[in-house]
Protein backbone atom coordinates (compact mmCIF):
# COMPACT_ATOMS: atom_id res chain seq x y z
CA UNK A 1 0.00 0.00 0.00
CA UNK A 2 2.78 2.47 0.79
CA UNK A 3 4.36 2.04 -2.58
CA UNK A 4 1.23 2.82 -3.96
CA UNK A 5 0.81 6.08 -2.56
CA UNK A 6 4.30 7.15 -3.47
CA UNK A 7 4.09 5.55 -7.18
CA UNK A 8 0.20 7.74 -7.13
CA UNK A 9 2.11 11.06 -6.28
CA UNK A 10 5.42 10.41 -8.14
CA UNK A 11 2.80 10.13 -10.79
CA UNK A 12 0.96 13.34 -10.51
CA UNK A 13 4.66 14.87 -10.05
CA UNK A 14 5.41 13.76 -13.22
CA UNK A 15 1.96 14.49 -15.19
CA UNK A 16 2.49 18.23 -13.48
CA UNK A 17 6.06 18.39 -14.75
CA UNK A 18 6.16 17.53 -18.09
CA UNK A 19 2.51 16.30 -19.60
CA UNK A 20 1.62 20.02 -20.39
CA UNK A 21 4.42 20.16 -22.22
CA UNK A 22 3.42 16.87 -24.19
CA UNK A 23 -0.59 17.02 -24.25
CA UNK A 24 -1.44 20.46 -26.13
CA UNK A 25 -4.35 22.04 -24.57
CA UNK A 26 -6.84 23.56 -27.18
CA UNK A 27 -8.88 26.50 -25.79
CA UNK A 28 -11.15 27.13 -28.41
CA UNK A 29 -15.09 25.64 -27.88
CA UNK A 30 -16.25 23.30 -30.47
CA UNK A 31 -19.87 23.23 -29.41
CA UNK A 32 -20.73 20.49 -32.28
CA UNK A 33 -18.92 18.03 -29.72
CA UNK A 34 -20.08 18.93 -26.49
CA UNK A 35 -19.83 16.60 -24.05
CA UNK A 36 -19.12 13.80 -25.94
CA UNK A 37 -17.82 10.55 -24.54
CA UNK A 38 -14.58 8.67 -24.13
CA UNK A 39 -12.84 7.79 -27.77
CA UNK A 40 -9.70 7.81 -28.90
CA UNK A 41 -9.30 11.72 -30.02
CA UNK A 42 -10.78 12.37 -26.41
CA UNK A 43 -9.70 10.22 -23.55
CA UNK A 44 -12.24 11.30 -21.19
CA UNK A 45 -14.33 12.90 -23.66
CA UNK A 46 -15.37 16.56 -23.87
CA UNK A 47 -16.40 19.29 -21.36
CA UNK A 48 -19.78 21.57 -22.49
CA UNK A 49 -17.90 23.54 -24.75
CA UNK A 50 -16.35 20.85 -26.38
CA UNK A 51 -12.76 20.95 -25.50
CA UNK A 52 -10.95 17.48 -24.10
CA UNK A 53 -11.25 17.02 -20.51
CA UNK A 54 -8.12 14.84 -19.97
CA UNK A 55 -6.48 17.63 -21.88
CA UNK A 56 -7.72 20.01 -18.83
CA UNK A 57 -6.55 17.78 -16.81
CA UNK A 58 -3.22 17.18 -17.19
CA UNK A 59 -2.53 21.06 -17.53
CA UNK A 60 -4.80 21.92 -14.47
CA UNK A 61 -2.46 19.66 -11.98
CA UNK A 62 0.35 21.57 -12.08
CA UNK A 63 -1.96 24.42 -10.62
CA UNK A 64 -2.81 21.78 -7.84
CA UNK A 65 0.22 20.56 -6.68
CA UNK A 66 1.93 24.50 -6.71
CA UNK A 67 -0.66 25.62 -5.00
CA UNK A 68 -0.55 22.65 -2.26
CA UNK A 69 3.03 22.74 -1.92
CA UNK A 70 3.43 26.39 -1.69
CA UNK A 71 0.93 25.90 1.24
CA UNK A 72 2.67 23.56 3.31
CA UNK A 73 5.99 24.98 2.46
CA UNK A 74 4.95 28.99 3.94
CA UNK A 75 2.99 27.49 6.51
CA UNK A 76 5.62 25.26 8.02
CA UNK A 77 7.94 28.08 7.61
CA UNK A 78 5.55 30.54 9.45
CA UNK A 79 5.31 27.83 12.24
CA UNK A 80 8.80 27.17 12.89
CA UNK A 81 9.27 30.81 13.17
CA UNK A 82 6.73 31.54 15.52
CA UNK A 83 6.83 28.03 17.67
CA UNK A 84 10.52 28.07 18.17
CA UNK A 85 11.02 31.96 18.81
CA UNK A 86 7.83 31.42 21.59
CA UNK A 87 9.55 28.25 23.02
CA UNK A 88 13.18 30.04 23.07
CA UNK A 89 12.45 33.42 23.98
CA UNK A 90 9.69 32.70 26.89
CA UNK A 91 8.84 35.56 29.19
CA UNK A 92 6.25 38.10 26.82
CA UNK A 93 7.40 37.26 24.05
CA UNK A 94 6.00 33.85 24.32
CA UNK A 95 3.01 34.78 26.10
CA UNK A 96 2.05 37.45 23.11
CA UNK A 97 2.75 34.41 20.55
CA UNK A 98 0.86 32.29 21.97
CA UNK A 99 -2.00 34.49 22.16
CA UNK A 100 -1.74 35.09 18.56
CA UNK A 101 -1.56 31.55 18.15
CA UNK A 102 -4.90 30.99 20.05
CA UNK A 103 -6.70 34.08 18.13
CA UNK A 104 -5.67 32.33 14.78
CA UNK A 105 -6.63 29.23 15.92
CA UNK A 106 -10.32 30.38 16.97
CA UNK A 107 -11.21 32.14 13.72
CA UNK A 108 -12.87 30.42 11.22
CA UNK A 109 -10.40 29.63 8.89
CA UNK A 110 -12.43 28.44 5.78
CA UNK A 111 -14.43 32.14 5.96
CA UNK A 112 -11.37 34.22 6.06
CA UNK A 113 -9.42 32.15 3.42
CA UNK A 114 -12.44 32.60 1.02
CA UNK A 115 -12.50 36.24 1.74
CA UNK A 116 -9.17 37.03 1.02
CA UNK A 117 -8.27 35.32 -1.45
CA UNK A 118 -11.91 36.69 -3.33
CA UNK A 119 -11.32 40.11 -2.54
CA UNK A 120 -7.34 40.47 -3.67
CA UNK A 121 -8.36 38.69 -7.19
CA UNK A 122 -5.89 35.79 -6.49
CA UNK A 123 -4.26 34.49 -10.15
CA UNK A 124 -1.41 32.95 -9.21
CA UNK A 125 -1.15 29.50 -7.46
CA UNK A 126 1.98 31.07 -5.25
CA UNK A 127 -0.07 33.61 -4.21
CA UNK A 128 -3.05 31.67 -3.32
CA UNK A 129 -0.92 29.27 -1.74
CA UNK A 130 0.52 32.18 0.84
CA UNK A 131 -2.99 33.57 1.73
CA UNK A 132 -4.01 29.41 2.26
CA UNK A 133 -0.83 29.24 4.45
CA UNK A 134 -1.47 32.62 6.73
CA UNK A 135 -4.09 30.56 8.23
CA UNK A 136 -2.81 26.84 8.37
CA UNK A 137 0.41 27.40 10.60
CA UNK A 138 -1.34 27.92 14.12
CA UNK A 139 -1.43 24.41 15.11
CA UNK A 140 1.69 23.36 14.02
CA UNK A 141 3.27 26.06 15.83
CA UNK A 142 1.46 25.01 18.77
CA UNK A 143 3.06 21.88 19.03
CA UNK A 144 6.52 22.95 18.02
CA UNK A 145 6.65 25.00 20.82
CA UNK A 146 5.81 22.50 23.00
CA UNK A 147 8.23 19.94 21.83
CA UNK A 148 11.14 22.63 21.75
CA UNK A 149 10.29 23.41 25.02
CA UNK A 150 10.26 19.76 26.02
CA UNK A 151 13.53 19.32 24.44
CA UNK A 152 15.61 22.27 25.74
CA UNK A 153 15.78 20.15 29.16
CA UNK A 154 17.08 16.73 27.81
CA UNK A 155 20.51 15.63 28.16
CA UNK A 156 21.82 16.01 24.26
CA UNK A 157 20.90 20.13 24.77
CA UNK A 158 22.27 20.10 28.48
CA UNK A 159 25.63 18.55 27.11
CA UNK A 160 25.43 20.55 24.17
CA UNK A 161 25.28 23.59 26.18
CA UNK A 162 28.03 22.39 28.83
CA UNK A 163 30.58 22.09 25.71
CA UNK A 164 29.75 25.92 25.03
CA UNK A 165 27.89 25.28 21.49
CA UNK A 166 26.97 28.12 20.12
CA UNK A 167 22.98 28.92 20.35
CA UNK A 168 22.33 28.65 16.95
CA UNK A 169 24.31 25.61 16.19
CA UNK A 170 22.15 23.80 19.16
CA UNK A 171 19.03 25.21 17.20
CA UNK A 172 20.16 23.78 13.54
CA UNK A 173 22.57 21.03 14.59
CA UNK A 174 20.65 19.71 17.44
CA UNK A 175 16.66 20.71 18.03
CA UNK A 176 16.23 20.95 14.19
CA UNK A 177 16.94 17.09 12.90
CA UNK A 178 14.91 16.20 15.49
CA UNK A 179 11.60 18.07 14.20
CA UNK A 180 12.23 16.82 10.96
CA UNK A 181 10.19 13.82 10.83
CA UNK A 182 7.15 16.04 12.96
CA UNK A 183 7.40 18.55 10.16
CA UNK A 184 7.39 16.61 7.07
CA UNK A 185 4.39 14.82 8.10
CA UNK A 186 2.84 17.93 8.71
CA UNK A 187 4.06 19.32 5.89
CA UNK A 188 1.98 17.07 3.85
CA UNK A 189 -0.96 17.28 6.08
CA UNK A 190 -1.59 20.92 5.38
CA UNK A 191 -1.00 20.94 1.93
CA UNK A 192 -3.62 18.13 1.82
CA UNK A 193 -6.49 20.51 3.62
CA UNK A 194 -5.00 22.96 1.48
CA UNK A 195 -6.08 21.26 -1.51
CA UNK A 196 -9.29 20.68 0.15
CA UNK A 197 -9.60 24.21 0.87
CA UNK A 198 -8.37 25.76 -2.33
CA UNK A 199 -10.69 23.37 -4.45
CA UNK A 200 -13.82 24.58 -2.76
CA UNK A 201 -12.69 28.19 -3.05
CA UNK A 202 -12.44 27.54 -6.09
CA UNK A 203 -15.66 25.58 -6.92
CA UNK A 204 -17.60 28.26 -5.22
CA UNK A 205 -15.98 30.05 -8.07
CA UNK A 206 -14.61 33.23 -5.57
CA UNK A 207 -10.84 32.60 -7.43
CA UNK A 208 -11.02 33.46 -11.28
CA UNK A 209 -8.21 31.12 -11.88
CA UNK A 210 -7.86 29.27 -15.47
CA UNK A 211 -10.67 26.88 -16.66
CA UNK A 212 -8.36 24.08 -16.58
CA UNK A 213 -8.13 24.08 -13.04
CA UNK A 214 -9.60 21.14 -10.99
CA UNK A 215 -11.40 23.42 -8.78
CA UNK A 216 -12.45 25.28 -11.98
CA UNK A 217 -13.59 22.51 -13.53
CA UNK A 218 -16.13 21.42 -10.67
CA UNK A 219 -17.38 25.00 -10.60
CA UNK A 220 -18.20 24.73 -14.03
CA UNK A 221 -19.62 21.10 -14.26
CA UNK A 222 -21.59 21.13 -10.77
CA UNK A 223 -22.92 24.89 -11.06
CA UNK A 224 -22.66 26.30 -14.12
CA UNK A 225 -22.79 24.08 -17.15
CA UNK A 226 -25.73 22.06 -15.53
CA UNK A 227 -23.16 19.13 -16.44
CA UNK A 228 -24.01 17.39 -12.82
CA UNK A 229 -27.54 16.88 -14.51
CA UNK A 230 -26.97 15.46 -17.84
CA UNK A 231 -26.25 11.95 -18.03
CA UNK A 232 -23.78 12.57 -21.08
CA UNK A 233 -21.59 15.20 -18.47
CA UNK A 234 -20.50 12.51 -15.76
CA UNK A 235 -17.23 12.55 -17.26
CA UNK A 236 -16.47 16.18 -16.61
CA UNK A 237 -17.58 16.10 -13.49
CA UNK A 238 -16.12 12.79 -12.24
CA UNK A 239 -12.21 13.02 -13.85
CA UNK A 240 -11.67 15.97 -11.61
CA UNK A 241 -13.04 14.98 -8.39
CA UNK A 242 -11.85 11.36 -9.24
CA UNK A 243 -8.29 12.77 -9.57
CA UNK A 244 -8.68 14.88 -6.04
CA UNK A 245 -9.41 12.18 -4.29
CA UNK A 246 -6.66 9.92 -5.97
CA UNK A 247 -4.28 12.83 -5.30
CA UNK A 248 -5.53 12.84 -1.31
CA UNK A 249 -5.35 8.67 -0.77
CA UNK A 250 -1.54 9.08 -2.21
CA UNK A 251 -0.93 12.14 0.11
CA UNK A 252 -1.95 9.69 3.01
CA UNK A 253 -0.77 6.78 1.98
CA UNK A 254 3.08 8.40 1.85
CA UNK A 255 2.29 10.20 5.21
CA UNK A 256 1.82 6.67 6.70
CA UNK A 257 5.41 5.46 5.02
CA UNK A 258 6.87 8.16 6.31
CA UNK A 259 5.75 7.88 9.76
CA UNK A 260 6.59 4.56 9.65
CA UNK A 261 9.88 5.07 8.50
CA UNK A 262 11.03 7.43 11.24
CA UNK A 263 8.89 5.40 14.06
CA UNK A 264 10.84 2.21 14.40
CA UNK A 265 7.63 1.06 16.83
CA UNK A 266 5.13 1.03 13.99
CA UNK A 267 7.42 -1.16 11.43
CA UNK A 268 6.64 -5.01 11.39
CA UNK A 269 8.65 -7.38 9.32
CA UNK B 1 -11.72 29.97 32.90
CA UNK B 2 -11.05 33.74 33.17
CA UNK B 3 -8.41 33.20 30.62
CA UNK B 4 -10.21 31.67 28.35
CA UNK B 5 -13.00 34.21 28.41
CA UNK B 6 -10.31 37.09 28.21
CA UNK B 7 -9.32 34.96 24.91
CA UNK B 8 -12.43 34.77 23.74
CA UNK B 9 -13.00 38.96 24.02
CA UNK B 10 -9.40 38.97 22.11
CA UNK B 11 -10.61 36.92 19.17
CA UNK B 12 -14.45 38.65 19.09
CA UNK B 13 -12.31 42.12 19.41
CA UNK B 14 -9.94 40.63 16.39
CA UNK B 15 -12.93 39.84 14.27
CA UNK B 16 -14.58 42.95 14.54
CA UNK B 17 -11.82 44.88 13.44
CA UNK B 18 -10.74 42.50 11.07
CA UNK B 19 -14.12 42.84 9.58
CA UNK B 20 -13.72 46.62 9.91
CA UNK B 21 -10.69 46.92 8.27
CA UNK B 22 -12.02 44.77 5.58
CA UNK B 23 -14.86 47.20 4.19
CA UNK B 24 -12.50 50.14 4.61
CA UNK B 25 -10.38 47.97 2.08
CA UNK B 26 -13.48 47.58 -0.49
CA UNK B 27 -12.52 48.26 -4.20
CA UNK B 28 -14.18 49.67 -6.86
CA UNK B 29 -16.11 52.49 -5.17
CA UNK B 30 -19.06 50.43 -3.61
CA UNK B 31 -20.48 53.58 -2.41
CA UNK B 32 -20.53 55.15 -5.65
CA UNK B 33 -22.04 52.96 -7.28
CA UNK B 34 -24.86 52.41 -5.00
CA UNK B 35 -25.18 56.03 -5.04
CA UNK B 36 -25.60 55.55 -8.88
CA UNK B 37 -28.25 52.89 -8.12
CA UNK B 38 -29.91 55.32 -5.91
CA UNK B 39 -29.77 58.51 -7.82
CA UNK B 40 -31.05 56.50 -11.11
CA UNK B 41 -33.82 54.72 -8.97
CA UNK B 42 -35.26 57.53 -6.73
CA UNK B 43 -34.54 60.87 -8.40
CA UNK B 44 -32.65 62.81 -6.09
CA UNK B 45 -29.56 64.40 -6.15
CA UNK B 46 -26.35 62.92 -6.62
CA UNK B 47 -24.68 64.35 -2.80
CA UNK B 48 -28.23 63.16 -1.15
CA UNK B 49 -27.87 59.83 -2.94
CA UNK B 50 -24.41 59.09 -1.86
CA UNK B 51 -25.52 60.15 1.93
CA UNK B 52 -28.55 57.60 1.78
CA UNK B 53 -25.93 55.05 0.63
CA UNK B 54 -23.63 55.69 3.13
CA UNK B 55 -26.44 55.02 5.53
CA UNK B 56 -27.64 51.93 3.93
CA UNK B 57 -24.43 50.62 4.52
CA UNK B 58 -22.71 52.12 7.63
CA UNK B 59 -19.95 53.40 6.00
CA UNK B 60 -18.74 56.78 5.76
CA UNK B 61 -15.22 57.56 3.53
CA UNK B 62 -15.46 60.71 4.81
CA UNK B 63 -14.90 60.57 8.14
CA UNK B 64 -11.90 60.33 10.48
CA UNK B 65 -10.84 56.40 10.11
CA UNK B 66 -10.59 56.77 14.09
CA UNK B 67 -14.47 58.32 14.50
CA UNK B 68 -15.56 55.81 11.95
CA UNK B 69 -14.19 53.07 13.94
CA UNK B 70 -16.23 54.27 17.08
CA UNK B 71 -19.09 54.86 15.26
CA UNK B 72 -18.73 51.07 13.79
CA UNK B 73 -18.82 50.12 17.07
CA UNK B 74 -21.55 51.66 18.67
CA UNK B 75 -23.68 50.72 15.51
CA UNK B 76 -22.94 46.98 16.03
CA UNK B 77 -23.53 47.57 20.17
CA UNK B 78 -26.93 48.43 18.90
CA UNK B 79 -27.12 45.20 16.61
CA UNK B 80 -27.55 47.96 13.40
CA UNK B 81 -25.13 45.80 10.43
CA UNK B 82 -26.38 47.77 7.65
CA UNK B 83 -28.05 46.79 4.46
CA UNK B 84 -27.34 44.24 2.22
CA UNK B 85 -25.94 45.82 -1.14
CA UNK B 86 -27.27 42.90 -2.87
CA UNK B 87 -30.62 42.05 -1.41
CA UNK B 88 -31.55 45.56 -0.22
CA UNK B 89 -32.65 44.25 3.16
CA UNK B 90 -31.21 44.92 6.83
CA UNK B 91 -28.72 42.35 7.66
CA UNK B 92 -30.14 41.69 10.31
CA UNK B 93 -33.11 40.06 8.72
CA UNK B 94 -31.28 37.91 6.89
CA UNK B 95 -29.25 36.61 9.17
CA UNK B 96 -32.48 36.25 11.33
CA UNK B 97 -33.87 33.74 8.57
CA UNK B 98 -30.78 31.93 7.78
CA UNK B 99 -29.64 31.15 11.22
CA UNK B 100 -32.87 28.30 11.63
CA UNK B 101 -31.57 26.67 8.91
CA UNK B 102 -28.44 26.18 9.62
CA UNK B 103 -28.93 25.48 13.10
CA UNK B 104 -31.62 22.35 12.36
CA UNK B 105 -29.01 20.93 9.50
CA UNK B 106 -26.21 21.07 12.21
CA UNK B 107 -28.11 19.53 14.96
CA UNK B 108 -29.08 16.98 12.76
CA UNK B 109 -25.52 16.56 11.07
CA UNK B 110 -24.10 16.65 14.30
CA UNK B 111 -26.34 14.55 16.06
CA UNK B 112 -26.61 11.96 13.99
CA UNK B 113 -22.92 11.39 13.21
CA UNK B 114 -22.24 12.11 17.15
CA UNK B 115 -24.93 9.50 18.38
CA UNK B 116 -23.75 6.71 15.09
CA UNK B 117 -20.19 7.27 15.59
CA UNK B 118 -19.22 6.77 19.26
CA UNK B 119 -22.00 3.63 19.35
CA UNK B 120 -19.84 2.16 17.32
CA UNK B 121 -16.46 3.31 18.38
CA UNK B 122 -17.60 2.13 22.32
CA UNK B 123 -18.95 -1.22 20.96
CA UNK B 124 -15.43 -1.58 18.74
CA UNK B 125 -13.34 -1.44 22.11
CA UNK B 126 -15.73 -3.40 24.04
CA UNK B 127 -15.76 -6.28 21.65
CA UNK B 128 -11.92 -6.13 21.22
CA UNK B 129 -10.43 -8.31 18.37
CA UNK B 130 -13.80 -8.69 16.16
CA UNK B 131 -14.17 -8.02 12.62
CA UNK B 132 -15.61 -4.37 13.68
CA UNK B 133 -12.56 -3.02 14.46
CA UNK B 134 -10.47 -3.43 10.87
CA UNK B 135 -13.69 -2.23 9.60
CA UNK B 136 -13.58 0.57 11.19
CA UNK B 137 -10.58 1.41 10.78
CA UNK B 138 -11.13 1.28 6.76
CA UNK B 139 -14.10 2.94 6.39
CA UNK B 140 -12.48 6.10 8.36
CA UNK B 141 -9.45 6.00 6.07
CA UNK B 142 -11.75 5.99 3.24
CA UNK B 143 -14.06 8.70 4.19
CA UNK B 144 -11.74 11.20 5.15
CA UNK B 145 -9.59 11.66 2.33
CA UNK B 146 -13.45 12.61 0.45
CA UNK B 147 -13.55 16.60 0.67
CA UNK B 148 -17.40 16.06 2.28
CA UNK B 149 -18.73 18.79 -0.27
CA UNK B 150 -17.34 15.83 -2.99
CA UNK B 151 -19.12 13.65 -1.07
CA UNK B 152 -21.90 15.99 -1.53
CA UNK B 153 -21.16 15.87 -4.97
CA UNK B 154 -21.12 12.06 -5.55
CA UNK B 155 -24.69 11.78 -3.44
CA UNK B 156 -26.06 14.23 -5.00
CA UNK B 157 -25.32 12.58 -8.60
CA UNK B 158 -26.19 9.30 -7.18
CA UNK B 159 -29.50 9.70 -4.98
CA UNK B 160 -30.56 12.51 -7.00
CA UNK B 161 -29.80 12.50 -10.03
CA UNK B 162 -29.64 8.83 -11.41
CA UNK B 163 -32.13 7.49 -8.99
CA UNK B 164 -34.27 10.44 -8.11
CA UNK B 165 -35.25 9.40 -4.46
CA UNK B 166 -34.26 12.54 -3.35
CA UNK B 167 -35.07 15.91 -3.60
CA UNK B 168 -31.96 17.91 -5.43
CA UNK B 169 -32.25 21.55 -4.21
CA UNK B 170 -33.51 23.35 -1.02
CA UNK B 171 -34.90 23.20 1.98
CA UNK B 172 -38.57 22.06 1.15
CA UNK B 173 -41.09 21.79 -1.90
CA UNK B 174 -41.93 24.74 -3.05
CA UNK B 175 -45.77 22.54 -3.06
CA UNK B 176 -45.71 22.76 0.85
CA UNK B 177 -47.02 25.03 3.33
CA UNK B 178 -43.84 25.86 6.11
CA UNK B 179 -46.01 25.23 9.10
CA UNK B 180 -46.44 22.69 11.61
CA UNK B 181 -48.74 20.36 8.75
CA UNK B 182 -47.19 16.61 7.45
CA UNK B 183 -46.81 17.54 4.65
CA UNK B 184 -43.75 20.23 5.10
CA UNK B 185 -42.67 18.64 7.78
CA UNK B 186 -41.93 15.17 5.48
CA UNK B 187 -40.51 17.39 2.82
CA UNK B 188 -38.11 19.04 5.46
CA UNK B 189 -36.65 16.01 6.56
CA UNK B 190 -36.27 14.45 2.93
CA UNK B 191 -34.59 17.61 1.57
CA UNK B 192 -32.24 17.63 4.73
CA UNK B 193 -31.28 13.77 4.07
CA UNK B 194 -28.68 14.46 1.50
CA UNK B 195 -26.54 17.35 3.09
CA UNK B 196 -26.75 15.97 6.47
CA UNK B 197 -25.04 12.55 5.19
CA UNK B 198 -23.04 14.57 3.50
CA UNK B 199 -21.54 16.04 6.61
CA UNK B 200 -22.21 12.47 8.32
CA UNK B 201 -20.19 9.96 6.52
CA UNK B 202 -16.97 11.18 7.24
CA UNK B 203 -18.01 13.07 10.72
CA UNK B 204 -19.13 8.97 11.80
CA UNK B 205 -15.53 7.68 11.25
CA UNK B 206 -13.71 10.45 13.37
CA UNK B 207 -16.34 10.01 16.23
CA UNK B 208 -15.92 6.20 16.12
CA UNK B 209 -11.80 6.13 16.24
CA UNK B 210 -12.16 8.93 18.76
CA UNK B 211 -14.75 7.11 20.82
CA UNK B 212 -12.75 3.76 20.48
CA UNK B 213 -9.45 5.54 21.69
CA UNK B 214 -11.20 6.78 25.03
CA UNK B 215 -12.97 3.40 25.56
CA UNK B 216 -9.67 1.53 24.77
CA UNK B 217 -7.62 3.72 27.69
CA UNK B 218 -10.94 3.63 29.86
CA UNK B 219 -11.06 -0.29 29.94
CA UNK B 220 -7.48 -0.58 31.22
CA UNK B 221 -8.24 1.50 34.71
CA UNK B 222 -8.60 -0.36 37.82
CA UNK B 223 -11.90 0.31 38.41
CA UNK B 224 -13.35 -0.99 36.03
CA UNK B 225 -11.53 -4.66 36.97
CA UNK B 226 -13.23 -4.26 39.75
CA UNK B 227 -16.39 -4.15 38.54
CA UNK B 228 -15.60 -7.22 36.48
CA UNK B 229 -14.79 -8.82 39.89
CA UNK B 230 -17.75 -8.00 41.58
CA UNK B 231 -19.33 -9.59 39.54
CA UNK B 232 -21.87 -6.91 37.92
CA UNK B 233 -23.78 -7.54 34.60
CA UNK B 234 -21.79 -7.15 31.40
CA UNK B 235 -24.71 -4.56 30.15
CA UNK B 236 -23.97 -2.69 33.27
CA UNK B 237 -20.37 -2.24 32.98
CA UNK B 238 -20.79 -1.02 29.59
CA UNK B 239 -23.27 1.67 30.63
CA UNK B 240 -22.04 2.92 33.72
CA UNK B 241 -18.25 2.33 34.12
CA UNK B 242 -17.15 2.00 30.63
CA UNK B 243 -19.65 4.35 28.99
CA UNK B 244 -19.73 7.43 30.75
CA UNK B 245 -15.79 7.71 31.53
CA UNK B 246 -15.74 7.22 28.12
CA UNK B 247 -17.54 9.73 26.64
CA UNK B 248 -16.69 12.65 29.25
CA UNK B 249 -13.89 13.78 26.57
CA UNK B 250 -15.96 13.17 24.02
CA UNK B 251 -18.90 15.73 25.25
CA UNK B 252 -16.77 19.06 24.74
CA UNK B 253 -14.90 17.95 21.45
CA UNK B 254 -19.29 18.12 20.34
CA UNK B 255 -19.31 21.24 21.62
CA UNK B 256 -16.47 22.23 19.62
CA UNK B 257 -17.25 21.68 16.48
CA UNK B 258 -21.33 22.40 16.82
CA UNK B 259 -19.33 25.90 16.72
CA UNK B 260 -17.26 25.46 14.04
CA UNK B 261 -20.39 23.91 12.46
CA UNK B 262 -22.72 26.38 13.25
CA UNK B 263 -21.08 28.93 11.11
CA UNK B 264 -22.55 27.35 8.15
CA UNK B 265 -20.95 24.98 5.58
CA UNK B 266 -20.65 27.79 2.44
CA UNK B 267 -19.58 24.43 0.16
CA UNK B 268 -22.72 22.12 1.23
CA UNK B 269 -25.40 24.67 1.83
CA UNK B 270 -24.52 26.42 -1.72
CA UNK B 271 -24.31 22.47 -2.99
CA UNK B 272 -27.43 21.61 -1.90
CA UNK B 273 -29.46 25.13 -2.19
CA UNK B 274 -29.69 25.10 1.29
CA UNK B 275 -30.93 28.87 2.74
CA UNK B 276 -28.25 28.51 6.05
CA UNK B 277 -25.62 30.97 6.97
CA UNK B 278 -23.07 29.34 5.02
CA UNK B 279 -25.33 29.67 1.74
CA UNK B 280 -25.30 33.48 2.24
CA UNK B 281 -21.78 33.90 3.09
CA UNK B 282 -20.76 32.26 -0.55
CA UNK B 283 -23.25 34.64 -1.67
CA UNK B 284 -22.17 37.55 -0.65
CA UNK B 285 -18.30 37.29 -1.24
CA UNK B 286 -19.42 36.52 -4.87
CA UNK B 287 -21.55 39.43 -5.35
CA UNK B 288 -19.27 41.66 -2.76
CA UNK B 289 -21.78 42.85 -0.50
CA UNK B 290 -19.87 43.47 2.25
CA UNK B 291 -22.07 44.36 4.93
CA UNK B 292 -23.36 40.92 4.45
CA UNK B 293 -20.32 39.43 4.87
CA UNK B 294 -19.19 41.51 7.43
CA UNK B 295 -22.32 40.48 9.44
CA UNK B 296 -21.74 36.44 8.23
CA UNK B 297 -18.37 36.83 9.02
CA UNK B 298 -18.53 37.85 12.80
CA UNK B 299 -21.81 35.30 12.86
CA UNK B 300 -19.82 32.48 12.81
CA UNK B 301 -16.66 33.90 14.92
CA UNK B 302 -19.00 34.09 17.57
CA UNK B 303 -20.28 30.88 17.57
CA UNK B 304 -16.95 29.31 17.46
CA UNK B 305 -16.16 31.36 20.48
CA UNK B 306 -19.38 30.23 22.22
CA UNK B 307 -18.71 26.61 21.20
CA UNK B 308 -14.97 26.66 22.61
CA UNK B 309 -16.34 28.05 25.78
CA UNK B 310 -19.22 25.92 26.05
CA UNK B 311 -16.71 23.01 25.60
CA UNK B 312 -14.41 24.42 28.69
CA UNK B 313 -17.21 24.77 30.69
CA UNK B 314 -18.53 21.15 29.70
CA UNK B 315 -15.62 19.68 30.45
CA UNK B 316 -15.06 21.50 34.03
CA UNK B 317 -18.64 20.62 35.04
CA UNK B 318 -19.19 16.98 33.90
CA UNK B 319 -15.89 16.08 35.16
CA UNK B 320 -15.49 15.72 38.90
CA UNK B 321 -11.81 15.70 39.07
CA UNK B 322 -11.37 19.36 37.74
CA UNK B 323 -13.38 20.49 40.60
Amino acid sequence: MKRIGWAVLLAFILVALFGPGLIPLDGTPHYEERFAPMSWNHWLGTDYAGRDVWAQLVHGSRDILLIAFSTGAFAVLIALLVGVTSALAGGAVDALLVGCVDVFLTVPSFPLMAILSALFRVGDPITFGLLLALWSWPGLARSLRAQVQSMQHREFIEVARLMRMGNWHILWREIFPNLVPYLSLNFIMIARNAITASVGIMMLGLVPLRVENWGMMLNLAAFQSGALFLPQGKLYLLAPLTAIIAFQYSLILVAASIEEHFDPRLQRG
Amino acid sequence: MRKRIALSLVTVWVALTFTFLLVRQMPGDVLHNLAIQILNTQGVTYQQAREMAKLQICYDPDEPIMSQYVHYLSNLAHGELGRSTTYRIPVVTILKSALPWTVFITFMAAGFSFVVGTTLGLWTAWRRGGWLEPALTLYATLTQAIPDFLLGVMLLLVFGVRLQWLPLRGAYGADTDPGLNFAFVASLLQHAILPVMAFSIPAIGSWALTAKASATSVLGEDYLLVARAKGLKPWRILRDYLGRNAMLPLISSLATSLGALLGGSMLIETLFGFPGLGYFLAQSIGTRDYPLMQGLFLLSTLAIVTGNLLAEILSRRLDPRSK
